[in-house]
């Protein structure tokens, strides 16, 4: 979706502020909204992919007035309101009110730590040989989903050069809204910057940007 | 300039919720915040171009989250400070505390009518020709500069047709930083909603925006 | 999912720092000689209370009776809008487009507010407001069913974005019903929403 999270090529938000000595995390409330969202992974509770789509939704002024970690809170909590993890007078209230009905397992150290330690892998077997290879020319598509998607505003109907086949990863449009894992090559797309950002921009700059087989298009 | 104030194709706002029976203003700051806006036109000090600069001009969560009387003051304000007509600690004290700035001409009750009935023509004379005519395919050059521009960034890269040649008018991007009113040729042009969004774009859309000569480039 | 609107209702505290910021405003420039009150009084008057949408429901009126004003309303909306006294501000340069029963106008200002003033008085909050300005070029359907609009699917709808000085007005098909009206009594069936692109003209029957 265009939503406010796709910020690439946006003017008026200032220099970027590096903070000296910065703490991994501002306030212990963030620790907590970090380890939740860990958790609820290990959990399945729902996808990332989804997560991400329920974030990158919250409406753009409540988007950019919250804070990194209040995003993930926020988010946290509607994720929660709509997979039946809680109801809003619990979330209200601060504490749960009628027991969790799919009662998942609860969550030991020792999976956490296994998380930590292996990730998850979001490769999987290829459904069809990959259409480009290293080299290729391509087009970004222009489209403009109101679902989750990983193509930014910036590189829609751009050309660019396929310089790596990453693998054949699951597919964030789809997973996003629970559609099924839906693989696809994914690709390493090199973007010239006058190419995204005009004639007059510095031509020594160029972006890539990971892009999934259906974003592209051969040029 | 790629501020947020650049919303068309954003997703995510919500509904569009007219209000019934909605008062001209909402309060009564909004009614001299509007009224000061227009009479301090009157002096000269800056043009049209450069108060819509000074409007979309900031942080972009700040855009969205301040009402639309208070985007017009905060961008008063910063005019009238630019050009020292008001400066800080006055605005702090709530009085003049130094001699005011000469300007040329104020806007006096009597001539209200007439000042508003003569508005801002921006048409100017010229012995150039224009470089379309209607029919003529054309596309929006990719152009993304920090400072005032009139063209949207969903018609950047597209394809489009001339629907009309509007006239010889004042270039914003020049006018906006003043460096001249540069007037250059003016034209409607008109996009299919599939080339402006892409396959799934609805097919019964067309879109056109009103583009100077600098944003276009044969197609 | 919940939407947050309250950015755009005050609530009493920032309510009481927009008067006190506003009023310490108009007092500096007063006491600088800046402004004369009675002009800020004047143009308060004019924008409540004079200039409105009655002047475009005038133009689409008499557009609907006489079509030789409809084919100069067309040709040269300035001039023709201009010939019964309303232009200037927002309003030097209009264009006048013409709903027909395969095409519908929608008018919106995608980068801040630009509206006919000269025809329409000042622009509603919900034309000036995200929503709006983001989904009407992508979406227009969307945004008519927020209105509770509905137009047949293979109507065009064309969106004009005022990207310049351009103003545009749209004007609405005549109901039918209203044949050998005044042009008083078929301006009252012209809404305000009917000359943006977001509304249809009233029914006759609706008037009372």
């Amino acid at each position: 979706m265009n939503g406010a999270a796709d910020m690439g090529g946006m003017h008026g938000f200032g220099p970027v502020v590096p903070e000296p000595n910065e703490p991994v995390f501002h306030a212990e409330w963030e620790g907590h909204s970090f380890a939740l969202n860990m958790v609820t992974g290990v959990a399945k509770l729902w996808n990332l992919d989804a997560f991400r789509f329920k974030r990158e939704s919250i409406p753009p002024p409540e988007y950019l007035s919250l804070s990194y970690y209040g995003l993930w809170t926020r988010t946290l909590e509607l994720m929660m309101l709509e997979y039946g993890v809680a109801t809003p007078e619990e979330v209200a209230a601060g504490h749960a009110i009628a027991p969790f009905k799919k009662a998942p397992h609860a969550v030991s150290a020792a999976e956490c730590a296994n998380m930590v330690r292996c990730g998850s892998p979001y490769n999987r077997s290829a459904p069809a040989p990959a259409l480009f290879k290293v080299g290729d020319k391509v087009r970004a598509r222009n489209m403009h989903p109101q679902h989750h998607t990983r193509l930014p505003r910036y590189a829609r109907g751009h050309a660019g050069e396929v310089v790596r086949i990453v693998g054949c990863h699951v597919f964030p449009d789809s997973n996003a809204s629970n559609l099924g894992e839906d693989p696809h090559w994914l690709y390493t797309v090199r973007f010239d910057g006058r190419e995204l950002w005009g004639a007059d921009s510095d031509p020594t700059v160029r972006v890539c940007i990971e892009a999934w087989e259906p974003y592209l298009e051969p040029l | 300039m790629n501020g947020a104030q650049d919303m068309g194709g954003v997703h995510g706002f919500g509904p569009v919720e007219p209000e019934p029976n909605e008062p001209v203003f909402h309060a009564g700051w909004e009614k001299r915040a509007f009224a000061l806006t227009l009479a301090m036109a009157m002096p000269g000090q800056w043009n049209i171009d450069m108060s819509r600069f000074a409007r979309e001009n900031r942080d972009p969560g700040e855009y969205l989250s301040m009402s639309y009387y208070q985007i017009w003051f905060a961008a008063l304000e910063t005019m009238l400070k630019e050009r020292d007509l008001v400066s800080d600690d006055e605005t702090v004290a709530g009085h003049a505390l130094r001699e005011p700035k000469p300007v040329a001409r104020i806007l006096s009750p009597g001539a209200v009518a007439q000042v508003l009935y003569r508005g801002g023509p921006t048409e100017r004379e010229t012995n150039t020709t224009p470089a379309f005519k209607p029919g003529d395919h054309v596309r929006a050059k990719n152009i993304n500069p920090r400072t005032h521009t009139r063209l949207p960034r969903y018609v950047r890269g597209h394809a489009g047709t001339i629907e009309r040649v509007i006239g010889f008018h004042v270039f914003p991007d020049s006018n906006a930083q003043g460096a001249g009113e540069n007037p250059q040729w003016l034209y409607t042009v008109c996009f299919d909603g599939r080339e402006l969004w892409g396959a799934d774009g609805d097919p019964t859309l067309t879109v056109s925006v009103d583009a100077w000569e600098p944003y276009l480039v044969p197609a | 999912m919940t939407h947050d609107h309250d950015h755009h209702h005050d609530h009493g505290s920032e309510l009481s720092e927009m008067q006190l910021r506003t009023r310490a405003l108009e007092t500096i420039l007063l006491e600088k000689g800046y402004i004369e009150p009675a002009a800020i009084d004047v143009l308060i008057e004019t924008y409540e209370k004079k200039i409105g949408p009655r002047n475009g429901a005038q133009v689409v009126a008499k557009a609907w009776v006489d079509p030789q004003f409809r084919q100069w309303l067309f040709e040269d909306g300035t001039a023709a809008i201009g010939s019964l006294g309303f232009g200037g501000r927002s309003g030097n340069h209009l264009v006048a487009l013409e709903n027909t029963p395969s095409v519908h106008n929608m008018v919106v200002c995608t980068l801040c507010s630009c509206y006919p003033w000269a025809v329409l008085g000042l622009p509603p909050l919900w034309y000036k407001s995200a929503p709006y300005r983001s989904r009407t070029v992508a979406d227009p359907r969307s945004v008519l069913a927020d209105f509770g609009v509905s137009l047949p699917k293979d109507t065009e709808i064309r969106v004009w974005d005022s990207t310049a000085e351009l103003r545009y007005l749209v004007v609405p098909l005549r109901p039918a019903g209203a044949e050998g009206w005044s042009e008083e009594k078929l301006a009252e069936l012209v809404t305000r929403d009917s000359m943006i692109g977001t509304g249809l003209p009233k029914n006759p029957e609706d008037l009372a």
